[in-house]
């Protein structure tokens, strides 16, 4: 039975040489332990959520988050760690500083979509506080379509134009929906949205305000908007995957 | 027990007799041999095809996924781009569109991409070792592999290697591109894009051959030691000269200046053209805004913002900088003291350059050069600053007397993005990856050696990451690709000739507008201008120009045109830039009449709704994203409309017009209302 398990070593050894896989999500340093001096009853978004970059991208303003307390107000010394999927968070764990505030740098991950971050915070007398926020990362289509919109769309459907690049949204009736109005615009099939920038308003029977790009744009670039449109739908447009 | 009997007893065990040990020789050569077939078994690949036919078990059109899945190494080769892929082996649903909701690599489908799969592989894109079948010598940096997969945001770099043509679809490797240029990077660096086209910089810093009857040494000292600190604008990188080098080069660049053509030139004196009494200042800042200076120039306001364009240098300390006079002789004739300036001459009387050099003089910051003292110039530091004008390059970007321009001055970057890695000293801490140390580079050159003469260039992080996409788009690839691949944009060099050539030049047009792809993109390409516009609108237009799109800042600015050289150039317009097929057979005017302008008008207000971004009244139309048509009537045309009506991008490529998909009949009575538009362009007043 001794020489059994002897040889039975032998073989394992033998076969571990044969796997090479490694893990490869590196993981992160070894984080120092930060000192939290107190805890808070909630934390809230303070900045930085919703942005939209290309995928690989920092986002342009940091994500800052607040812990307060049971009364409302800020909280300075709370642990607060942030995670989220593919993401880079920079620093992934932070104590509040004196406004109650932690600020994290991020950058997307390499594939298009939406991607969350969890900040959560130990609560006073037990349980964890949580808050979570969305970012938008754009592939190629949907940049594509971002550039698109900034030439053609977002005079009329951007109320936030800047000055140079007027907007037009304030002299139209009925006012144009912003690309972002997930409320409206996910009930819109791909098709109508199609339909809707290549022929114009009245092909949906909508305002003939909306005129037709189809001689304008080519049917990729209509597609890319619309791609666009869908990345940055909010509440999110999930796309029920088509069945074969 | 002891090593020794323990060994003794385990060979009694095992080779007791040539049968046993026959046995045992036998076990182990199998097991030896079992062993490459047993590593192939765990191989990655196999596990990760496995993993996949997990995943869509469980989905609603298995049946079909499985029915496409292959199993095996996958490849994808394509001999005449060097293309050797196995990357589809475990990345097996790249072409499976109806996975679009997995999130787990390396079975998410690729999005939408212009190439497709089979005829580029992915390395071309996602560099990387394509013919690897493991994760790490695919992906990462190995010994034997020092290239990885390249970060996301540099993608576009890999669309570089053989589009040299700005593709809609790039417009950061377009930016770096331009950033290259125009940070003037090419002025010592040799940079080969792989069309074999060299990049060429389009600033023009300017000549410091007569500096000394510009600007003191002192402020020559202020300036080198923190361009930004005088500019915050400013493109002048900083050298992180030390005082004395600052002053070394202040003494030699005042002791080369020489006089310049315009020192010929006698200036009146500033108070006998300015009746006194008259509120000078009101008056030359109310001068600087009518005559749009701040199209190309800009000024910091009280909040810290910069307002005007950045064709130009900015103008908030301008006062601190400039000898009064030179500024007089500047603003009468620029090119007396610059030949190569793009500033137009203009036709500014006397009392207007009293005016504006007023109003410039007082742009001044009295903490600016603040506390510079310098001791009297001699020889020998004028020496030592010519000796540092020629180590550092700064005669790569300016003319100097004495000091030619630098050959070969900095390294080629035609290759730049296939550097071997071998061949860089990283700093501690930065990563050990090409895009890292490139992008180090630009942010502070001087990380990677404080001896380094490159200078510290202000830019933004977004315009680092631009450059380095550009620069990165310079492989060894590109230079193989095959020459059919290479997409190039051609680029003639144009200038227009004869008397009103003379006069186009001196009032640098080609600064701001396009003429047959040439010029800058500031104002509107005027390539087929003369077929666009009437006469008496464009005579009455260069001399009073006045805005189109009461939206727009930037404008052209008054160039006070004598009559003569308003005809010369107005006709020189009307008839040289002519479209093709503009003659008096593509419309039938006669057509034009009353009934059509009323049709026209329902079609402009009720079908096409064209109010929502144009102005045809004044009194009731909101619209300025496009350029207002209350005069459109005296300014455009009537082919010209008619034509841009039916297909605008044909006219103008790239505009934002859509082209609405008119009909013949409808296209001509929406001109026909659009000629009877003829109110004055100015808001209707008269």
């Amino acid at each position: 039975m001794k020489s059994f398990g002897t040889h039975l070593v032998c073989v394992l050894l033998l076969l571990s040489g044969c796997s090479q896989r490694k893990s490869a999500d590196q993981t992160p340093q070894a984080a120092q332990p930060l000192q939290a001096k107190a805890t808070g009853a909630q934390i809230v978004e303070v900045s930085g959520g919703k942005q939209v970059n290309g995928v690989g991208a920092t986002l342009q303003d940091p994500v800052v988050v607040q812990v307060n307390g049971a009364d409302g107000n800020a909280v300075a010394g709370a642990l607060v760690s942030l995670h989220g999927d593919g993401l880079r968070l920079e620093p992934y764990q932070g104590v509040s500083d004196a406004s109650g505030q932690v600020s994290v740098a991020v950058q997307l991950g390499s594939t298009p979509g939406n991607y969350r971050i969890v900040a959560e915070t130990p609560k006073t007398g037990g349980g964890t506080a949580t808050v979570e926020i969305r970012e938008i990362a754009l592939g190629y289509e949907q940049k594509l379509g971002r550039d698109v919109n900034d030439k053609y769309c977002i005079r009329c459907h951007d109320q936030e134009s800047t000055p140079e690049r007027v907007s037009n949204f304030d002299n139209l009736s009925p006012a144009p929906h912003a690309f972002s109005d997930g409320a409206f615009l996910n009930q819109l099939s791909d098709a109508d949205l199609i339909k809707v920038i290549t022929h114009g308003g009245p092909a949906l029977g909508k305002s003939l305000a909306t005129p037709a790009f189809g001689n304008t744009l080519s049917l990729a670039q209509i597609k890319a908007v619309v791609a666009y449109i869908r990345a940055i739908a909010d509440p999110p447009y999930n796309a029920v995957p088509l069945k074969h | 027990m002891s090593f020794r009997n323990q060994f003794a007893r385990l060979r009694r065990i095992f080779f007791a007799d040539p049968p046993h040990r026959f046995a045992w020789a036998s076990l182990l050569l199998a097991i030896v041999v079992a062993i490459a077939p047993t590593q192939d078994l765990f191989n990655e690949w196999r596990h990760y095809q496995r993993e996949y036919l997990k995943l869509v078990g469980g989905r609603a059109d298995a049946a079909a996924l499985q029915r496409r899945f292959e199993g095996g190494i996958h490849q994808i080769w394509i001999p005449e781009q060097h293309v050797v892929d196995r990357c589809t082996t475990c990345h097996v649903a790249l072409n499976e569109p109806t996975l679009a909701d997995v999130r787990q690599q390396p079975f998410q489908p690729h999005p939408a991409m212009p190439h497709a799969l089979n005829e580029f592989g992915c390395v071309i894109c996602h560099h990387g070792q394509g013919a690897a079948t493991t994760v790490e010598e695919a992906h990462y940096s190995t010994k034997a592999w020092e290239q990885p997969i390249l970060p996301a945001r540099y993608l576009e770099s890999s669309c570089g290697q053989c589009h040299m043509d700005l593709l809609e679809g790039t417009p950061q490797l377009n930016l770096g591109r331009h950033l290259l240029a125009r940070y003037g990077c090419a002025h010592c660096h040799a940079i080969t894009q792989p069309d074999g086209t060299l990049i060429t910089p389009v600033d023009e810093p300017p000549s410091l051959e007569h500096i000394a009857e510009k600007t003191t040494r002192e402020w020559i000292y202020a300036w080198v030691k923190d361009p930004q600190a005088y500019a915050v604008s400013s493109t002048m990188p900083n050298f992180r000269f030390d005082d004395q080098q600052a002053a070394d080069i202040a003494a030699f660049l005042i002791a080369q200046s020489t006089a310049s053509e315009n020192s010929q030139l006698a200036a009146a004196s500033h108070a006998a053209s300015l009746a006194p009494g008259t509120d000078i200042p009101q008056q030359s800042a109310s001068l600087y805004g009518t005559l749009f200076c701040s199209s190309c120039h800009a000024i910091q306001n009280a909040a810290g913002n910069l307002v005007g364009g950045d064709l130009a240098p900015e103008l908030t300390r301008v006062g601190n900088k400039v000898d009064p006079e030179w500024l007089r002789r500047w603003l009468s004739r620029p090119q007396g003291y610059d030949p190569k300036t793009r500033m137009p001459r203009f036709r500014f009387d006397e009392k207007q350059i009293a005016l504006l050099s007023s109003f410039l003089l007082s742009k001044k910051d009295e903490d600016f050069p603040a506390n510079v003292h310098l001791p009297a110039a001699d020889a020998q530091s004028a020496a030592r600053g010519k000796k540092l004008v020629a180590d550092y390059g700064c005669a790569a970007c300016h003319r100097i007397n004495g000091v030619s321009p630098p050959e070969n001055f900095a390294p080629d970057l035609s290759r730049i993005g296939s550097k071997p890695l071998f061949q860089v000293g990283f700093p501690h801490g930065m990563p050990e990856t090409l895009p890292d140390y490139i992008s180090g580079k630009i942010h502070d050159p001087r990380a990677f050696g404080p001896a380094l003469k490159m200078p510290k260039f202000s830019l933004t992080e977004p315009q680092i990451e631009a450059l380095t996409t550009a620069l990165l788009a310079q492989t060894d690839r590109a230079v193989t690709m095959p020459p059919e691949l290479v997409r190039v944009s051609p680029h003639p060099k144009y200038n227009p000739g004869g008397e009103a050539g003379r006069l186009m030049e001196d009032l640098r047009c080609l600064s701001c507008h396009t003429i047959n792809s040439n010029g800058g993109d500031m104002a509107p390409d005027l390539t087929w201008e003369g077929s666009a516009v009437q006469r008496a609108w464009l005579l009455d237009f260069m001399r009073n120009p006045n805005t189109l799109r009461p939206a727009l800042i930037r404008r052209m600015p008054k160039f006070n045109l004598s009559e003569d050289e308003d005809k010369i150039i107005s006709d020189y317009i009307l008839s040289a830039y002519q479209a093709p097929g503009f003659d008096s057979r593509a419309l039938d005017t006669h057509t034009l009449n009353a009934d059509a302008a009323a049709r026209g008008k329902e079609l402009f207000y009720s079908r096409y709704v064209c109010q929502s971004c144009h102005i045809a009244d004044y009194k009731k139309d909101k619209g300025y994203v496009g350029p207002a048509l209350a005069g459109v009537g005296n300014r455009l045309t009537p082919v010209w409309i008619y034509r841009w009506l039916k297909n605008p991008q044909a006219l103008l490529p790239g505009t934002q017009m859509p082209n609405p998909g008119l009909s013949d009949n409808e296209a001509r009575d929406l001109t026909a209302f659009l000629m009877t538009l003829k109110a004055h362009e100015n808001g209707g007043k008269k």
